[in-house]
């Protein structure tokens, strides 16, 4: 059986003396009838792909409705002649986290991570995090593991499409996946794992899907920029000793009943929050035209 | 019957798409490679019509570029969907597509009418669920409601008794499990289907074989998932 719950695979973890990511590779192995190589080699392909989708950006793409584009390349470009604010390896995470979002956005080939829109999240902290300590593929590959199993107990107890519960639902889900992968790479426990995601997800509770023109261009670009950067936020707090007040599988039933409660219009319609204001609506008339 | 299965993690992780949209990009895509499959040929012409949220968002989510690569055998990860209207033209594969309105059909819908290089004839409606998986609903205006992922059998027949027996009792002697199974028809005595999704590969002589068959008129295989194709006609 999958995990229903961030507690039952603690627990396993515990009664069998094995790691988040252990338990979250032995419950696919047991569910889809493979092997461990043939389940290491497809997250393998999958970070292999991820890693081509961040080298591919082309910062001279445009999206079909010129919304979105190029905002990567002035993120580097500050970068490169600037002390960021929020220091340097975050600000490369958020420079990666643009780039993928605008990749997706101008049909480039991207991993669906847990959705499209919100596929910069995990890369933007794993890439970097590579680069930053120099860790191999094969940890990265146990990380999203680790994001993976969150993921799973995410869509199982709650939702993980903007169009159910809103955008907490995909970028509020892709930055506890990528919390719990990155304390994962730090030699955390899987307690503190869990409350690396609950964090992640509590900080973003209530994030409502209001694209413009119902495209996967404003705001969800951005907004894959506050995930990555709170999955290390969170993943610092957790990694201090900081935990979740509320249980983390207590925080996903809490994002639940906040999407069941969020208005239609909120949830990826495109009808209300900022595709509702006149800047959006000026913007879809020029985008129908230009189509 | 269960529809939605529990996602795995690779339901969670992935797939590994063309943006922007696992629904309106990678579903739609689907979409035309499971028409194209179905009908076992190259597409020669395509009439598509979108329908709800794919007409209303679909050309700012890449849908009839998808819909189109889908249809020249293009996968959902293919990074020539962009430009598939140009890579139609070089296949001179002829396509229109406009907006169409259905009743109570799923809000990201779309209907294929495609004529194959030899003259096949086909018409799919079909929706994408999320997440790039997709539902057949109707094969030339005969409720089907399969996902194509798992193999899948479509045995269209005269509606009498005797043909669920013959084809399920053809399966259990190759010990296939039978996952889903569905049952259709436009009118008694009309032409019934029998979609049924199974666990493993069906045999190409099994296929054979019930094509053969009194009151079968068409026998469909199909696993998309596999990319396999097997149309008799």
């Amino acid at each position: 059986m999958a995990y229903k719950s961030l507690e039952e695979i603690e627990n396993r973890c515990r009664e069998e003396q094995i790691s988040f990511q252990e338990a979250v590779l032995l419950d696919d192995l047991n569910e889809r009838g493979v092997g461990r190589e043939e389940s290491l080699a497809a997250m393998g392909d999958l970070w292999k792909a991820m890693k081509e989708a961040a080298a591919g950006y082309d910062p001279s793409l445009r999206s079909r409705s010129g919304l979105v584009g190029g905002a990567g390349n002035r993120m580097r470009s500050y970068l490169e002649h600037e002390k960021p604010l929020s220091g340097e390896f975050t600000g490369k995470v958020i420079a990666s986290a643009l780039e993928m979002g605008e990749s997706n956005a101008c049909m480039k080939r991207i991993v669906a991570a847990p959705t499209a829109g919100a596929c910069g999240v995990l890369p933007a902290v794993l890439v970097n995090y590579q680069k930053e300590y120099s860790v191999s593929d094969r940890e990265i590959v146990d990380a999203l593991y680790v994001a993976a199993g969150i993921g799973q107990v995410i869509a199982s107890r709650a939702f993980i499409a903007g169009a159910l519960g809103g955008c907490q639902a995909e970028i509020g889900s892709a930055s506890a996946m990528a919390a719990g992968a990155l304390v994962s790479l730090r030699g955390g426990g899987e307690r503190q794992i869990s409350h690396a995601a609950a964090m992640a997800l509590k900080n973003l509770l209530g994030l409502v899907c209001d694209p413009v023109g119902g495209l996967v261009e404003v705001p969800c670009v951005k907004r894959n920029v506050i995930g990555a950067v709170n999955a290390l936020s969170a993943a610092d707090m957790s990694l201090a000793g900081i935990e979740s007040r509320i249980s983390p599988d207590q925080v996903i039933d809490a994002m639940r009943e906040v999407g069941e409660q969020m208005h239609p219009s909120l949830k990826e319609t495109g009808e209300g929050g900022l595709a509702a204001t006149p800047d959006a609506k000026n913007a879809f008339i020029f985008v129908e035209g230009l189509v | 019957m269960k529809r939605e299965a529990q996602m795995n993690i690779f339901d969670i992780l992935g797939p590994v798409m063309v943006g922007p949209s696992s629904s309106h990009t990678a579903g739609a895509v689907r979409i035309g490679l499971v028409t194209r499959r179905l009908l076992g040929e190259k597409v020669k012409t395509a009439r598509i019509g979108m329908y709800g949220s794919f007409a209303a968002t679909g050309k700012g989510h890449g849908t009839d570029r998808a819909l189109v690569a889908g249809l020249l055998g293009m996968e959902p990860d293919d990074i020539r969907i962009p430009d598939s209207f140009a890579q139609a033209e070089r296949e001179k594969m002829k396509f229109q597509i406009g907006e169409i309105s259905l009743s109570g059909a799923h809000p990201n819908t779309a209907v294929l009418k495609v004529e194959g290089v030899s003259g096949r004839k086909l018409e799919v409606q079909a929706s994408s669920l999320g997440g790039g998986r997709i539902m057949i609903n109707r094969l030339d205006g005969i409720e089907v409601n399969c996902t194509c992922e798992m193999p899948t059998l479509i045995v269209h027949n005269i509606d009498q008794p005797g043909h669920v027996a013959k084809v399920t009792s053809m399966l259990f002697e190759s010990n296939i499990n039978i996952a889903n199974m569905s049952l259709y028809r436009d009118r008694r005595g009309g032409i019934a289907v029998m979609v049924i999704e199974a666990d493993k590969e069906i045999p190409e002589q099994m296929l054979e074989w019930l094509k053969q068959q009194e009151g079968i008129k068409k026998v469909t295989y199909i696993n998309a998932a596999k990319g396999e194709e097997k149309n008799g006609l």
